[in-house]
């Protein structure tokens, strides 16, 4: 990624070697770390989530102990969310913000830096309590009191880890804010920003909204274990629901952390593959800060059995209902968008389509979740499963996965195995449904979450969910190799690299010069 | 697992996916849907549940109609020219007045069904449930009669080593029994962590909450028995507390009622009693495989590092006050719960001398119910 274009001449000069990346200020550097950290641990996460399918494939105790399942349970959970699908969005936030605005780099270097590098120490400490006298954290990713009280030696590491990846996301909320709000070329009023710049812009504020919420959560459980405060402890006059109050009021926001940089990739997508202008620009940039806004007020609906009183439930019913508006103007727009376009179906429109359709299908399951009476049947079971999995898997996931398809041959200048990319993305949609639907019918006829062993009704859909599973996860081998084969060479990308790209990361060679845009582009 | 039954799982997929017709294969072993359950309220839910299924089924046909034939139709290599037409207010006025009307639509039998769920006025009975980990409480308050449910599964069949039951996981040792037609008020509380009372059947799901009662009613019209599981997170055996309510007619619940209030009376009857060895190893060890096993094993080993063996410790080969506090007390920041209030002084005293003797502790102690009375 080194390599000098030869019609630009810029002072290329970097170390090289180790600290090049360890001292690194520059964007696509720190990018293109934040992207290899994710994808490590996409692995890693996924070898989890393989143990605790190999564990359901048959009732019974087959390969784990109860309290190592409850482990696995949670730390992939908290690979997934903290060490792969924010990692990854950062990632593609820092190499494309800077190119997609036209700035030399993000507004804050050096910061830059310091975030992606507290990102390993944090999962260095998470990952060690694996290895720990009473095993990793087990009381699930949402960490409640009492339960999570009850954890090991592993518990100050667990605190810790979190306030360090929150420490991570604020500081590189703050760079995107900061690049967004003063390093845009002339000309690019806010709403002339790309989408994903918008979705990342609305994703920042909710990150520093949200982090420290779940940052003083934390801390008071870690008052609660050693310094004997009871917060969440009724005996000491406490409340262990408040936690879960906290806890959600960070949660929600965060689902939507993991999904508008997602709706930001896609809305970039479509209209190149389709060839034709986004339908309505303006109601998305609306929308997506209508579902910002409508994070904060939602928080209770996943916590509908703590008992509420009616007047709470209806009310987080009725807000969590309105969510379907504005995710319903998205999805619209985008089937507008692809109307009357003239469609070619390259990889990264594969994905991009994928994501519609089965992260609506999500959408659907969590507008059945949303319905408060219906719900007290839905929590806490599989069916709940399946409907996070499919606005994760194919919904954030498949997403990234799009966008680094789609940005692969810029950020390396060559193009990517086509044949290969396509059997990438129908592997993974063949087997991510094979997986995660028919977690649907468990959760429907009864089977709780968070189980090792079940019931013999339920073994038949499991055997199937766990062979999906493997699938799944050996195809994503597939991706590596495609990633690891284009960084590496193949033909050449051209500057534009698809027909219908707009924007001006395109107007830059690939791979673009280590500083992008050493002169402002003017945007008219 | 044949390869007649993944055919039939294959369809089960293919009825959902391509006409959303639930229930289809729920006759040979893979159950689809929500069960439409024994009470008036779960007769709602899965009427609610089935219309916004419908309602989202119907949304979702029409626009992935329209998506998929736009991409067979509006493709470059059908020779299609991308058109320049965006922004339609009416459009988007319409796509977003649309859902919401729709979602109005579906809140006011939501709400309806909500209201009369949370009405827990007017009860005829009262039970009140206590999760521990990892087991049920019932406690009759008006009846005079409670006792702890726990699972009947036996670790053989858990552990694969004998054949799996019918009822596999979902058995207990003392259902919860209760009279059908009666409305019966449930009140939820839990002793360590937080645990979730749920029967499908019953459409009831609430949280059992440590220092805090959660209220919630059902009213039960067909007899029968209805299985269920803790639904919350609560620990290693979170798996293994199956819930079990037996729906009578009336006169067999007071019956049972009597049954149950003899049993209590015989087993006070045992605390004042001297006991023999044999009689106490015997309630010794069923107590200590349903209750202490979980932990620190069958074989009193436990797990090293994370649960204590018992077998050679020194709690259990040293003095007996000691070993009865710890399992009387509980060891405060530990796993280990306090006792105690769990199980009777006949109960205590039991797995007390089976621990003192079983494994090789060959220590020879006995404990008698009195001696544990005096040392609560």
């Amino acid at each position: 990624m080194s390599a000098v274009s030869s019609d630009v001449i810029h002072h290329e000069e970097h170390p090289r070697g180790i600290s090049r990346w360890l001292f690194t200020t520059n964007h696509k550097d720190i990018g293109t770390m934040y992207l290899v950290f994710a994808l490590v641990m996409f692995f890693i996460g996924g070898a989890m989530a393989l143990v605790i399918r190999a564990e359901l494939f048959q009732p019974g105790l087959q390969l784990v102990d109860p309290q190592f399942f409850n482990s696995m349970t949670t730390m992939h959970a908290l690979v997934m969310i903290f060490g792969v699908v924010m990692p990854a969005f950062t990632g593609l936030a820092n190499w494309q913000i800077p190119l997609m605005v036209g700035a030399p780099d993000m507004a804050l270097p050096r910061m830059n830096n310091w975030s992606f590098w507290i990102l390993p120490v944090a999962f260095a400490l998470l990952l060690s309590t694996l290895f720990m006298p009473g095993g990793a954290p087990a009381s699930g990713w949402t960490m409640y009191p009492p339960l999570v009280l009850q954890t090991g030696d592993a518990f100050p590491f667990l605190i810790f880890a979190i306030h360090l990846m929150g420490i991570s996301s604020i500081m590189g909320a703050i760079n995107v804010i900061a690049t967004i709000l003063n390093m845009r070329a002339p000309g690019m009023t806010l709403m002339k920003m790309p989408l994903f710049v918008w979705t990342w812009l609305i994703t920042a504020f909710l990150l520093i909204a949200s982090m420290p919420v779940l940052a003083g959560a934390v801390t008071m459980l870690l008052t609660d274990k050693y310094l004997a405060t009871s917060f969440f402890n009724a005996a000491g006059g406490g409340d262990p629901v408040m936690f879960q109050h906290i806890f959600w009021f960070f949660g929600h926001p965060e689902v939507y952390i993991l999904i508008l940089p997602a709706f930001g990739i896609v809305s970039t997508i479509i209209p190149t593959f389709a060839r034709k202008q986004l339908f309505g620009y303006a109601s998305m940039v609306y929308a997506t800060a209508s579902i910002a806004f409508l994070s904060f007020i939602v928080w209770a609906h996943h916590m509908f059995t703590v008992g509420m009183p009616l007047a709470g439930l209806l009310f987080f019913m009725f807000s969590t209902m309105l969510i379907a508006i504005p995710t319903g103007v998205k999805v619209f727009n985008w089937v507008a968008t692809m109307w009357r376009g003239s469609m070619t179906f390259e990889t990264p429109m594969l994905f991009a389509i994928g994501f519609i359709v089965m992260f609506t299908m999500g959408g659907f399951s969590g507008l059945m979740l949303a319905i408060t009476p219906v719900d007290f049947q839905y929590h806490d079971t599989y069916f709940v499963v399946a409907h996070f999995h499919y606005v994760l898997v194919p919904g954030a996931i498949f997403a990234i996965m799009a966008g680094v398809y789609y940005w692969l041959p810029k950020w390396t200048g060559h193009m990517y195995n086509e044949t290969l990319g396509k059997w990438h993305f129908w592997l993974s949609t063949i087997f991510v449904n094979v997986t995660f639907f028919p977690m649907h019918f468990l959760g429907l006829a009864g089977m709780p979450r968070r189980i090792p062993d079940y019931a013999l009704q339920f073994t038949g859909f499991n055997e199937i969910a766990t062979i999906g599973a493997f699938g799944f996860g050996f195809a994503q081998l597939l991706f590596l190799y495609l990633v690891v084969k284009c960084a590496r060479g193949g033909v050449k990308a051209t500057d534009r690299v698809w027909e219908g790209a707009e924007g001006l990361e395109w107007t830059l060679p690939s791979p673009p010069p280590y500083h992008s845009f050493n002169t402002a582009p003017e945007v008219k | 697992m044949t390869s007649g039954k993944y055919r039939g799982a294959l369809g089960a997929c293919l009825a959902m996916w391509l006409l959303a017709l639930p229930g289809v294969a729920a006759a040979n072993g893979y159950g689809l849907n929500m069960p439409v359950g024994v009470t008036d309220i779960s007769a709602r839910v899965y009427g609610l549940h089935m219309l916004i299924f419908w309602i989202c089924v119907i949304i979702g046909v029409v626009v992935f109609a329209v998506m998929f034939y736009s991409i067979f139709k509006h493709r470059k290599s059908q020779g299609a020219k991308p058109a320049s037409f965006h922004e339609n207010t009416a459009v988007e006025v319409v796509w977003t007045l649309i859902p919401f009307l729709i979602l109005i639509g579906m809140a006011i039998p939501a709400t309806r069904t909500l209201i009369a769920m949370e009405d827990t006025s007017g009860s005829d009975i009262t039970v009140k449930v206590t999760g521990y980990q990892w087991k049920w409480h019932y406690e009759y308050i008006d009846q005079d009669v409670g006792f702890f449910s726990n699972l009947a599964t036996p670790r053989e069949q858990i552990l694969g080593l004998e054949e799996k039951g019918e009822h596999y996981l979902l058995e207990v040792d003392n259902p919860m029994v209760v009279p059908v037609g009666k409305r019966v008020r449930i009140l939820l509380t839990a002793n360590d962590v937080i645990h979730a009372w749920w029967v499908p059947d019953l459409a009831v799901k609430k949280d059992a909450i440590p220092g805090f009662i959660n209220e919630m009613w059902t009213q039960i019209n067909e007899p029968g028995i209805y299985r269920g599981q803790c639904a919350e997170l609560c620990g290693r055996d979170h798996a293994y507390m199956p819930i079990v309510v037996v729906a009578l007619e009336e006169a067999a619940w007071e019956t049972w009622l009597n049954e149950q209030r003899a049993g209590q009376e015989a087993e006070q009857a045992l605390a004042s009693a001297e006991l023999g060895f044999d009689d106490l190893m015997a309630r010794g060890q069923r107590i200590h495989e349903s209750q202490c096993a979980a932990c620190h094993q069958v074989n009193g080993e436990g797990i090293p590092n994370v649960f204590p063996a018992i077998r050679g410790s020194e709690v259990a080969t040293g003095s007996i006050d000691a070993h009865l506090d710890v399992v009387i007390k509980g060891v405060p920041g530990t796993a280990m719960a306090a006792f105690g209030p769990q199980l009777s002084d006949v109960d205590l005293a039991a797995v007390i001398t089976y621990q003192r003797n079983a494994w090789g502790n060959d220590t020879g102690d006995v404990v008698q119910p009195t001696q544990v009375g005096s040392a609560r």
